[in-house]
């Protein structure tokens, strides 16, 4: 009951989000009345995973202050583990039954080749490449699910904040860390299918009787489930001397060291954690997509990413909920079509043209004008305000939240 | 219907009489061939352009020349072939005999013959005859051309008899290394060749090295019962690199030395054809899912003589082990081949100095490219600590800024001169509107100018698709940056890129000369150390910030018209060089011009390096490069060039 | 959802089997094509324009009198170049807009992308870009080349009539490059040509510093072959290779350069008089004479502006297009299996003055045309062949090569020929 009382929010948000799974549920083609199509329900499960992503940036970048511009890096790798084992053993199904109708039974080694040409097609050989020894299992995928994207950013994360890479610098130092994995899986070479990526993924292996209408309201109770988990563990994680620590890091991380707390430590641990969950978004995420590939984890999407934190209101987690549902539901809004043209006589906007114009001032205007965000509109519904300060310095860094601490 | 077949069978008969007549004209001959002619395939064009050749015509000459220059066309007519000059959709065409006006036609009722390059080589090469001791230098010049690509035994005589009357001194000294040339490949006599190829030693000329190279192409072979005479290059070993055992061991099938083990899918369809009712050689066919029953299976056939033997103790290790194998020569005499290899090994080592000088200049080349393009976010970047996402579009802004220019003016070297100011004119304006508009007011919040200025970014490159649409467009350099600046054959650069180098150079210095030598510069450096310090001494920190970010951005809008000239103008072009620039700068060490020059020069040289490691992978070379950068900068956070004392910072 | 669209499609062919000669329609009015192609983002640049053939196309339809009887109306979505988006539109067209048909995609990785989404739900793609084969989904009709219709009649080209001995293979690293690469270098060493003879390079969409490249091409004519370089580059990379080698003065006639994603889209963008003499090779060049291909051109022009021009895979839509309407009308319906019967063997006149046909695998044969680049951006078109028909497996690659697609009579688009067994009824995507 503590724990609630600390986070007013919570009930409020468990509250919303179980309406929300039980109102898609009761609309969708499968469970319900029809009234919603399978593809909005896709779409609305993945904002869900975006939703999840979106915490672990806030928390990473709204309490701990490192702006990382590499966050879907793990995101995607975390889809790709997945990716591995859904074409493995979907093809598999394929191969097997195809090769039983063949006069002599195959051997292991044949399937597995034969698996290989089908999954590597003509463009690599039908030898599998080493990062697909475990693809055949499904645990031990899921294990890499976390253990690959936690790995990458232990080892990564160890060394940035060793050396004392901070702020903008670390900035550019993830970017270039997810650029060159991109450009890497970009490669053929790199033995997870170059440009093309894995694909199918939306076809679970073994349950092809089962239609998508169904499988796509599984896969949103999954990531309803896991966006409750991961905001219940990011509330956890803020509160208490933990919150406290890493909020001064944000604020001041020489002064918190003087104070005799291991810094690189504390962010290493927020860093490591952040990107586990991002790794579990992405592996929710691409089996409703449908495809995942290199271009999914090119710079330009982390940097949205931090752009729906932003939106959203960093430093408080429902913020960033909303900011990854807001921005990916009005996306797809405007590139659908659906919004009418506006016409001014002299000049008809077609909001495919213009939508992205109208996406880039929106963030120079959140940015300008609503540091807080849209989570800052529930500050003026519970009455929390800041002070003005007449333009006068927050803090003594000039740390990236500095308004949050001149709250109340 | 009949009387038309009578007036066709004269129409052949005088045409076979007037060839009988010997007075001939081009015109039969070409009839003759009509059918290889309109055909234009190389493969049957031969015995045409042979038969126009040799026709002794006058007219072959020009006939082979108008037929190589696309201007011979076919009038449905009379299927005659004529020379033709357009005008509009109306065609005059021109007897080659006579060289009298023969009728102006319609577009529809000709064809045009468009010999492919193939053909027109080949052409070429006939011509060579009649254009070696031609007056025109430029045609002597041209028949040169040809035989150097595609030379012909044939050639050698007239090419020999044409040195000694020639006069021109350039077109000597050219016929003399074709005739070289023509001589290592085509002369009979040993001394003559040897002589030939002795005589292009340390040459960077890459005819000499194609001249040089099939002399000594060599084939491996099982050496076992090879003749005397051959000319051996060497022995190899199986095993080996240039010989795997398999190799090894097909050649020795193939020369008869060994018979090949029935393979894994050989021996699974041999298996497949003997199933009887549901057992292969015993084995039922449910328990050939392993390995080892289809082997055991396979035996048992091959015990009975069903199959061919199968010895599952068979190594191809040992079948090689012991047999001679060699590399030989198609060239039967070791003189000529021992003096080609001598001189290609000079060859090669002049080459290869002069590859690694190529490499430079490329590094040289990619690197003042980086420069340029991260200079300006050296200034808003390094001097001023903003994160100028909208960095990229600033260039891509200077570049459709030249775009424009180009579609007013329309010689290219004016409207190269005019853009340069304007792309720096409206950037700069562009730059300034954004510092007041949005930066100046994120000052204590760098982090965020990240996003702010990511959105200005994405709507800028949306609205640069809205005005100009999302197909690249041209922007043309001058005339006199055409072409490159060739040393020899292997060594050269691109003049468009010694301009970009030239223009790397000049910012360099005007960035220097404002930073060092002016007030404006003298101000900036006071308001990044201490804005408020500055302040107090009279400097407008509003102004100066404001003047130094149009400075920047005015400079990436020229960087925009280079790298436009040099690569590509579309709205996304700025994405591909903002990370890039970004980590020049940081890789140099913020806030020094100095530092970001080693950046670029480090990124541009290490990319040329792992290019040339992996030639053919160009992706993997960008990756490797960036990873590298990671870890440098793991060692060294602040750069190259670590600022010291006060004006670091934190 | 699924069991209403079954219901319809059941009663739609009883229906039509009680009343063979109906000429009234089953379709409900308006019949809907959707199209999928991006408008925004890396593959706008190509998109774009097909986007605007579509709607050409469908409005002279529609002055036409449409298509049984009804007007067609254009779904135009925005895929946005992303391809796990391209997956979700499909699926929208087809639930939520129900459309008849689609028109659409680009790159194969959107098209790899879309294939489970229509083939789960029985949709109709007709897909206009020349690809890599290897691939036939019962869903889609390929109106684009497949590699024997381009990449292999052009390779012919450059060893029989330009001699070519030497060849580099350079692409842009995604799967149609190396997949096409693939192919020919297994069909170059049946050929004679031995492996050291083919270089092979990939880099990165965009790429823009060639010089490191060109003259390792021109490196490789050192040993006296003649050199030929076939070009799977793609898109805006293209500027900046033809750039560099007009500056490096590599003239066709010593390094020929055989690009295989260069038309006269991509040509706009440069200034080609440095680059006379090089060739591409397509089934429609703008330069082909004939009195539809001025129509068209016309039409287009009329519709875009002066200094547009028209390209191969307008051509294939344009195809498509008009083949889908026949193939309604002789159908009587636009339901999707009933179309598809009614595809097989249609014909219709393409632009470049002969007849497509589409066949059982639903590829097309269509020409195969070599054009020279010429100073004005436009081809001159100096080969042409008669009518290819498509091949979705390979012959020149061991593991496709026993495999054939058949949906008339096999019902099977990967039919193993050796062992008599269809692998698989949906695609490996």
């Amino acid at each position: 009951m503590d724990f609630v009382k600390k986070h007013p929010s919570l009930p409020a948000f468990i509250a919303t989000l179980l309406i929300f799974t039980l109102a898609v549920t009761f609309l969708s083609e499968a469970y319900g009345t029809g009234t919603m199509s399978t593809s909005f329900v896709k779409t609305l499960g993945k904002t869900l995973c975006l939703a999840l992503v979106a915490i672990s940036m806030d928390l990473v970048w709204g309490y701990t202050g490192i702006l990382s511009l590499g966050h879907f890096a793990f995101f995607g790798l975390g889809g790709y583990m997945i990716g591995m084992w859904l074409m493995f053993a979907r093809t598999k199904l394929i191969v097997v039954e195809s090769m039983a109708a063949a006069d002599i039974p195959a051997t292991a080694m044949e399937i597995k080749d034969a698996v290989g040409t089908q999954i590597f097609g003509v463009v690599g050989s039908s030898d599998f490449p080493l990062v697909w020894m475990f693809a055949h299992s499904f645990w031990a995928q899921i294990a890499l699910v976390v253990l690959v994207p936690g790995l990458l950013a232990l080892v990564f994360g160890w060394l940035a904040f060793r050396s004392r890479v901070t702020g903008v610098y670390l900035s550019i130092l993830t970017q270039a860390m997810t650029l060159a994995l991109s450009l890497y899986l970009f490669q053929n070479d790199s033995g997870l299918r170059g440009n093309n990526g894995l694909s199918g993924l939306q076809n679970l292996p073994g349950l092809d009787a089962v239609s998508q209408d169904a499988v796509s309201i599984w896969f949103f109770w999954a990531s309803a489930f896991a966006l409750l988990v991961t905001y219940l563990i990011a509330n956890f994680v803020v509160s208490g001397k933990f919150g406290s620590v890493i909020r001064g890091i944000r604020d001041d991380e020489a002064r918190v060291r003087f104070l005799g707390y291991s810094v690189e430590g504390f962010k290493l641990f927020v860093f490591v954690l952040t990107a586990i969950i991002a790794g579990i978004g992405g592996a929710l995420y691409y089996p409703q997509a449908g495809i995942i590939n290199p271009a999914e984890i090119a710079p330009i999407a982390s940097i949205y990413l931090a752009v729906w934190v932003a939106i959203g209101g960093r430093g408080r987690i429902y913020g960033a909920v909303i900011g990854a549902g807001v921005v990916s539901l009005v996306s797809t809004y405007f590139t659908g079509g659906q919004a009418p043209n506006i016409n001014l006589g002299f000049y008809t906007i077609k909001w495919v043209d213009w939508w992205q114009v109208l996406l880039g001032l929106s963030f120079v205007l959140v940015t300008l004008f609503a540091p807080k965000g849209i989570g800052g509109l529930f500050d003026l519904i519970s009455g929390r305000l800041s002070p003005s300060r007449k333009g006068a310095p927050l803090g003594p860094d000039q740390g990236s939240l500095r308004e949050q601490e001149a709250e109340k | 219907m009949i009387r038309r077949i009578l007036a066709a069978c004269l129409v052949f008969l005088t045409l076979a009489l007037s060839a009988q007549a010997q007075d001939r004209t081009i015109q039969d001959v070409l009839q003759e061939h009509a059918e290889a002619i309109v055909k234009s395939s190389r493969t049957t064009i031969g015995p045409a352009i042979e038969a126009v050749a040799n026709s002794g015509q006058p007219s072959a000459q020009t006939v082979l020349q108008k037929w190589q220059n696309k201007d011979m066309w076919q009038w449905s007519e009379n299927g005659f072939f004529y020379a033709a000059t357009v005008d509009g959709s109306e065609i005059t065409l021109t007897d080659f005999d006579t060289g009298d006006i023969v009728a102006t036609v319609a577009k529809g009722d000709v064809t045009q013959l468009k010999p492919n390059s193939g053909i027109r080589a080949m052409i070429g090469a006939a011509l060579v005859q009649f254009q070696l001791n031609d007056p025109d230098a430029e045609r002597r010049r041209e028949a040169l051309l040809a035989i150097q690509r595609d030379g012909e035994a044939s050639h050698l005589a007239p090419l020999r008899a044409s040195i000694e009357t020639e006069d021109n001194p350039d077109i000597k000294a050219l016929k003399e290394v074709t005739e070289r040339l023509l001589t290592i490949s085509f002369d009979k006599d040993d001394a003559r060749r040897i002589a030939a190829i002795e005589g292009f030693a340390a040459s960077l000329s890459l005819d000499a090295r194609a001249a040089l190279n099939p002399v000594l192409s060599a084939k491996l072979v099982y050496a076992e019962d090879l003749p005397e005479t051959a000319n051996i290059k060497r022995e190899i070993k199986p095993g080996s690199e240039a010989l795997s055992v398999s190799d090894a061991f097909a050649l020795m099938v193939s020369a008869g030395a060994a018979t090949a083990q029935p393979t894994l899918s050989e021996r699974k369809s041999a298996l497949t054809e003997h199933i009887i009712d549901g057992k292969v050689g015993g084995v039922p066919v449910a328990e050939l899912t392993r390995q080892d029953a289809r082997d055991h299976a396979y035996q048992a056939l091959a015990s009975e003589g069903l199959v061919p033997a199968f010895d599952p103790a068979f190594s191809m290790e040992a079948a090689v082990k012991g047999v001679r194998f060699a590399e030989v020569y198609d060239e039967p005499s070791a003189a000529v081949t021992d003096a080609a290899q001598k001189t290609l090994h000079t060859i090669n080592r002049a080459v290869g100095v002069n590859q690694f000088l190529d490499l430079s200049l490329d590094g040289l080349s990619l690197a003042s490219i980086y420069f340029l393009a991260a200079i300006g976010l050296a200034i808003t970047f390094g001097v001023m600590g903003v994160i100028n996402m909208a960095h990229g579009e600033f260039i891509m802004m200077g570049a459709y800024t030249g775009y424009v220019v180009q579609q007013i003016i329309p010689d290219y070297t004016i409207s190269i001169l005019v853009a340069i100011p304007m792309a720096f004119a409206v950037t700069f304006a562009a730059g300034v509107a954004m510092e007041r508009l949005i930066i100046r007011w994120l000052y204590n919040r760098p982090l965020e100018t990240l996003l702010a200025t990511f959105g200005v970014s994405i709507a800028l490159q949306q609205i640069a698709k809205n005005i100009f649409g999302t197909q690249a467009r041209p922007l043309t350099s001058p005339g006199w940056l055409d072409g490159a600046l060739v040393f020899n054959d292997v060594l050269a650069i691109s003049y468009i890129r010694i301009a970009i180098f030239v223009l790397a150079l000049i910012f360099l210095g005007i960035f220097l000369f404002i930073m060092k030598k002016t007030r404006l510069g003298l101000e900036t450096r006071a308001v990044t150390q201490n804005p408020r310090m500055a302040a107090s001494m009279g400097i407008n920190p509003d102004r100066v910030n404001m003047l130094t970010f149009g400075l920047g951005s005015g400079i990436a809008g020229v960087a925009g018209v280079a790298i436009g000239l040099y690569a590509k103008v579309t709205s996304e072009m700025g994405t591909d060089y903002i990370v890039q620039s970004f980590m020049t700068v940081v890789v140099g060490g913020v806030g020094n011009i100095w530092g970001t020059l080693l950046g670029a020069l480090g990124i541009g040289f290490l990319q040329k390096g792992i290019e040339w490691f992996n030639p053919s992978n160009t992706l993997a070379a960008q990756t490797y490069m960036i990873i590298f950068i990671i870890i440098f900068i793991q060692f060294r956070p602040k750069g190259i060039i670590a600022l010291k004392g006060r004006a670091a910072g934190d | 959802m699924e069991v209403k669209t079954k219901l319809k499609a059941t009663l739609a062919t009883a229906l039509f089997a009680s009343t063979a000669m109906a000429s009234a329609a089953f379709a409900e009015c308006p019949v809907k094509v959707g199209v999928l192609h991006s408008l925004s983002g890396t593959m706008a640049i190509s998109e774009t324009t097909l986007k605007d053939t579509m709607l050409m196309l469908i409005d002279e339809q529609n002055a036409k009198g449409g298509v049984l009887g009804c007007q067609i109306e254009a779904v135009v979505v925005d895929p946005a170049s992303d391809w796990p988006l391209f997956a979700e539109k499909a699926r929208e067209l087809l639930t939520v807009h129900n459309v008849d048909v689609m028109f659409g995609n680009w790159t194969s990785v959107s098209r790899k992308s879309v294939l489970p989404v229509i083939e789960e739900l029985n949709g109709l793609l007709f897909y206009p870009v020349q690809y890599e084969g290897e691939e036939s989904s019962k869903n889609v009709f390929y109106t684009g080349a497949a590699p024997n219709q381009q990449a292999i009649p052009a390779t012919d080209y450059f060893l029989d009539e330009l001699g070519v001995e030497k060849f580099a293979l350079l692409g842009t690293d995604y799967v149609y490059p190396r997949t096409t690469n693939n192919i020919l270098e297994s069909y170059l060493k049946s050929k004679g040509i031995a492996a050291e003879d083919i270089f092979v390079n990939y880099t990165p969409f965009g790429h823009s510093d060639w010089s490191k490249i060109v003259s390792d091409v021109v490196a490789l004519g050192a040993d006296g072959k003649k050199v030929g370089v076939i070009s799977t580059i793609n898109g805006d990379a293209n500027i900046g290779f033809y750039k560099e080698l007009a500056a490096a003065g590599i003239s066709a006639d010593d390094i020929p350069v055989v690009a295989f994603s260069v038309g006269e889209e991509e040509l706009s963008g440069l200034d080609t008089s440095n680059l006379v003499g090089h060739l591409a090779a397509w089934n429609y060049f703008q330069s082909a004479e004939s009195e539809l291909n001025d129509e068209f051109i016309a039409a287009w022009k009329a519709k875009m502006g002066e200094e547009r021009v028209t390209n191969d895979p307008m051509e294939a839509h344009y195809i498509g297009f008009n083949m889908w309407v026949s193939a309604v009308e002789a159908a009587g319906t636009t339901d999707v299996d009933a179309v598809r019967t009614a595809m097989y063997g249609q014909e219709f006149p393409n632009l470049t003055g002969g007849t497509a046909v589409m066949n059982v695998n639903h590829h097309l044969s269509k020409p195969v045309l070599i054009g020279e680049i010429q100073a004005d951006g436009q081809f001159d078109i100096i080969s042409q062949t008669a009518e290819v028909p498509g091949d979705a497996w390979t012959d020149f690659l061991p593991e496709s090569a026993v495999l054939m697609s058949d949906w008339k009579d096999l019902g099977c688009g990967m039919y193993n020929t050796e062992t008599k067994t269809c692998v698989q009824i949906k695609s490996n995507y």
